[in-house]
């Protein structure tokens, strides 16, 4: 098995783009990436793409063969490949694209992430979200995709005693670092009242617990680690990579506030990059709804199992905390396309690594992680990287 | 155009009468009903049998639904939690016939029946199982 | 018919409850005068998720719950109503699948506004004494609707019961059932349309009281008895007035009809009106008790029915399945406004 590193990092901004199409946005990021990684055209051996249902959203399936076209690089042949797994689709992109490297078989690959809601209607944009729950024994019966979060949540706190407030603060803090990010959905920090008093839309989540409906697009570029050099001197390596999957309705786990598939992907990732949770100094984590973020950093290994929202409360994931999580502004304020989701999570780690994240820069970032999740956790990918 | 009824009308028995199975091997009792039983596998081929489950069970979680699917609307808010069986299996369901302040971690309740959904106002009815709190019989 | 009679019966009626002042209050109407004048003091409402079906499977699955038989003897099933949720595809399927009757089993579905339970009743009486079935189900149950504003409206409500019939095991024989039928356009509803129709006074005099009078008199000429016969008598309740009247004019007292008269606190259950009454009446009788029920149904015609309960039923736990007084206490009030959203009478695109 080689070393892989990410020689190249491009994010189009987040948000309602209207005037932008899905062609559009996965053209802008594919190009950044690659303007950002020194290579041209001909290097690329191979492309994944991640978009949870480009063919509910946009009416279009087979976009592989769309996106290498609409980079303009039908004329290569190269091969590319669609990656689904819901809102893990991005994350699952990255590690296929990683596999082929590290496997020997590719040297350069082109990874990209798109989703374009916004050109459906929102009641359609939630329904399309709601597939990645068990449409025959959970959606049928009118749960809701947010509802499957707030069962997770209601057990939480009866198990664990996580409050309200605690899940506020999450999205405060979210917001928070979202107002440093150019490219996020939302820049605008936000107060704690506002959070703990908005709308509800499944209790005990409301509008603020929730992340956004987005148009957006991210992409890498991944080379062979002792091949980099000849393209760039910013390369950051991907020290381990883990995925794991679960039952695919919430009801059928043995646990109810435990995403088992995050456990087994980020033990695979520790075990292979030979680090321990507390030797992560930047995680960019799957914040899809506030007591998702609370759920995954227990997962993780960062804090024990039910401490999450203590944790939260003791500012310790704060920009300035022992471990920042989610300097983006996450989901919740970065916003949430999808299928771009787990490339952007890991355009943010390399910023971090690089030194180039500005506003948002954690001091001294040397290891970071990625933590990317599908439905309500039947699927999980987590990546952990290191400066070269 | 009316949306195909096939994936409907196939779960009926599971929607209707809560049919699951059990493993002839270990005892386990799945629904909806799965073949192989995932922990016996092989060893269970040729052995599932065909259970109607009691409907009783308990609360695990629930929420209640605020923003609601397009074929939900009118019923919003409403309940839905997370129910354990009896006999073991979990299923998804939305919660009936009380206040939606009477729902509540470890409340006992039954199956009964009702209409899930409707495809619009020309396309087929379904139905399926809600829970309401079990009644005591005396 | 000495060996024919009743197995086991069951009931359902829907939590929400309007009352008739807030009725009387959307449309201007003087509440307390439109409650006394009508004799109903509130109506059940069907939820949204709930219809004819739910509420003949309920109803047949709380039948099921007080005897021992098993559903596949049932061969026959039907469900009389007017407001079955589908025009075309019947209820009694529906039901034949959720009590596992099916597939060996014959089944349609009635119409005869409210008398559409009674007659499936005597149906499955006839094929029983054929020796066609073993046991046979008939159900009433009725979602009725009513034009908002109409008079119909402050009864028109939600609720329905299912009668197992059979030859074994009977907690009650039906000893006689005669019927009288004409062609009288009292109340009806076109075919396509939402709400029915009727001829205002005209339902009372030449349709409800004729039919129900008419008949009467013919069973217990039939079978030679008189009012004071009976230990219960239950007739057709469309408001809590009419059944009052009719009972007197026949010679029946307040007392005996009193047990079996629901609509005061439910309103109107249309094809389930006379079968809740009757399933109220199985509820408190003893061994020997006689019950005469007379239903109607516009269009018009009548079925009435001699029954005598058995010693049987005192094998019978009838608190297995709800009882009426705990269907009619089991409430929860709604306004004139959630009463609009549940039944559709908002229009949506």
């Amino acid at each position: 098995m080689r070393d892989v590193a990410v020689i190249g990092v491009g994010v189009t901004k987040f948000g309602e783009l209207w005037d932008r199409s899905f062609r559009q946005l996965i053209a802008e990021a594919g190009a950044k990436a690659i303007l950002d990684s020194g290579i041209s055209g001909g290097d690329i051996d191979a492309m994944y793409i991640g978009s949870m249902s480009s063919g509910r959203f946009v009416g279009q399936e087979h976009i592989g063969a769309l996106v290498a076209d609409a980079s303009g690089f039908s004329h290569l042949h190269i091969p590319a490949t669609r990656v689904e797994g819901a809102c893990a689709s991005g994350g699952l992109a990255v590690r296929q694209g990683y596999l082929s490297i590290a496997s020997g078989v590719n040297d350069v690959v082109v990874v990209g992430g798109i989703e374009k809601m916004n050109d459906v209607s929102g009641e359609a944009a939630s329904e399309t979200l709601a597939t990645a729950a068990d449409q025959e024994w959970e959606s049928f019966f009118g749960v809701t995709f947010p509802g499957l979060y707030a069962l997770m949540a209601r057990r939480h706190m009866y198990e664990y005693g996580t409050t309200k407030k605690q899940l506020a603060e999450v999205a405060v803090k979210n917001h928070s670092n979202g107002a440093l990010n150019p490219n996020a959905q939302y820049q605008r920090p936000i107060k704690l009242e506002t959070a703990m008093n908005a709308t509800m839309v499944a209790d005990p989540l409301g509008l603020f617990d929730c992340s956004p409906v987005t148009d957006g697009s991210a992409s890498i570029v991944l080379c062979a680690a002792d091949k980099a050099k000849k393209f760039t001197d910013k390369a950051i390596k991907i020290i381990g990579s883990g995925q794991g999957s679960d039952t695919l309705a919430l009801h059928a786990r043995d646990n109810l506030c435990t995403l088992e598939a995050t456990v087994y992907a980020a033990k695979k990732a520790y075990k292979q990059a030979n680090v321990k949770p507390s030797d992560i100094d930047v995680a960019e984590v799957h914040d899809c709804f506030t007591i998702a973020e609370i759920i995954a950093i227990e997962d993780l290994g960062f804090v024990k199992k039910g401490e999450g929202g203590k944790a939260i409360e003791n500012k310790i994931t704060t920009l300035d905390g022992e471990l920042p999580v989610n300097t983006s502004g996450g989901l919740k304020a970065k916003g949430h396309p999808v299928g771009a989701t787990g490339v952007a999570q890991i355009v943010e780690i390399v910023e971090q690594l690089r030194g180039t994240a500005d506003k948002r820069q954690v001091k001294n970032a040397k290891v970071g992680l990625a933590h990317n999740v599908g439905g309500s956790g039947a699927t999980a990918v987590v990546h952990i990287l290191e400066a070269m | 155009m009316v949306e195909g009824v096939a994936r409907f009308w196939r779960e009926i028995p599971q929607r209707y009468n809560l049919i699951g199975n059990e493993c002839g091997s270990c005892g386990r009792v799945y629904f909806p009903p799965r073949e192989p039983c995932p922990f016996c596998r092989r060893k269970s081929l040729g052995k599932m049998k065909e259970l109607k489950l009691k409907g009783t069970g308990t609360v695990l979680t629930y929420t209640i639904i605020h923003s609601a699917p397009h074929n939900f609307e009118g019923q919003a808010p409403y309940p839905v939690a997370i129910v354990k069986l009896d006999e073991g299996p979990r299923v998804t369901a939305q919660i009936v016939d009380c206040d939606v302040n009477d729902v509540k971690i470890g409340m006992k309740v039954q199956s009964t029946f009702r209409k899930i959904q409707q495809d619009g106002n020309i396309g087929a009815i379904y139905y399926g199982y809600k829970f309401k709190p079990l009644r005591n019989k005396k | 018919m000495k060996d024919i009679g009743i197995v086991s019966y069951g009931a359902h009626i829907p939590r929400f409850r309007l009352k008739t002042g807030d009725i009387a209050r959307a449309w201007g109407k003087d509440p307390e005068g439109m409650a006394s004048g009508l004799g109903i003091i509130e109506k059940s409402v069907p939820s949204a998720d709930q219809d004819v079906a739910t509420i003949s499977v309920e109803a047949a699955r709380a039948a099921l719950d007080r005897c021992n038989i098993n559903p596949q003897d049932i061969g026959a099933i039907y469900v009389g109503s007017e407001s079955h949720p589908y025009a075309v595809k019947p209820t009694g399927t529906i039901v034949g699948e959720a009590i596992g009757a099916t597939p060996l089993l014959m089944v349609a579905d009635y119409e005869f506004a409210c008398k559409a339970g009674t007659a499936a009743i005597q149906t499955c009486i006839s094929m029983v004494k054929s020796n066609m079935i073993k046991y046979g189900l008939a159900i009433g149950a009725d979602t009725s609707q009513a034009a908002p504003g109409d008079a119909l409206e402050y009864a028109a409500s939600a609720g329905g019961a299912a009668f197992i019939i059979g030859k074994e095991n009977i907690i009650a024989t039906i000893n006689e059932t005669c019927s009288f039928t004409t062609d009288t356009p009292d109340f009806w509803r076109r075919a396509g349309r939402k709400y029915p129709a009727h001829g205002g006074r005209f339902t009372g005099g030449p349709a409800y009281f004729k039919h129900i009078m008419s008949n009467a008199k013919n069973l217990m000429d039939l079978v030679k008895t008189k009012p004071e016969d009976y230990d219960y008598a239950i007739f057709h309740q469309p408001n809590g007035k009419f059944p009052v009247k009719v009972a007197k004019m026949l010679g029946f007292t307040y007392d005996q009809i009193k047990q079996g008269l629901l609509s005061p606190y439910v309103g109107n259950t249309y094809s389930g009106a006379t079968m809740i009454g009757l399933a109220s009446v199985l509820d408190v009788v003893k061994p020997g008790d006689r019950i005469f029920l007379t239903s109607y149904g516009s269009g018009a015609g009548s079925d009435a029915f001699d029954i005598t309960v058995t010693n049987k039923i005192k094998d019978m736990d009838r608190k297995k399945a709800p009882l009426l007084s705990e269907l009619i206490e089991n409430k929860e009030y709604i306004d004139y406004a959630a009463y609009a959203k549940y039944r559709d009478l908002l229009y949506l695109e």
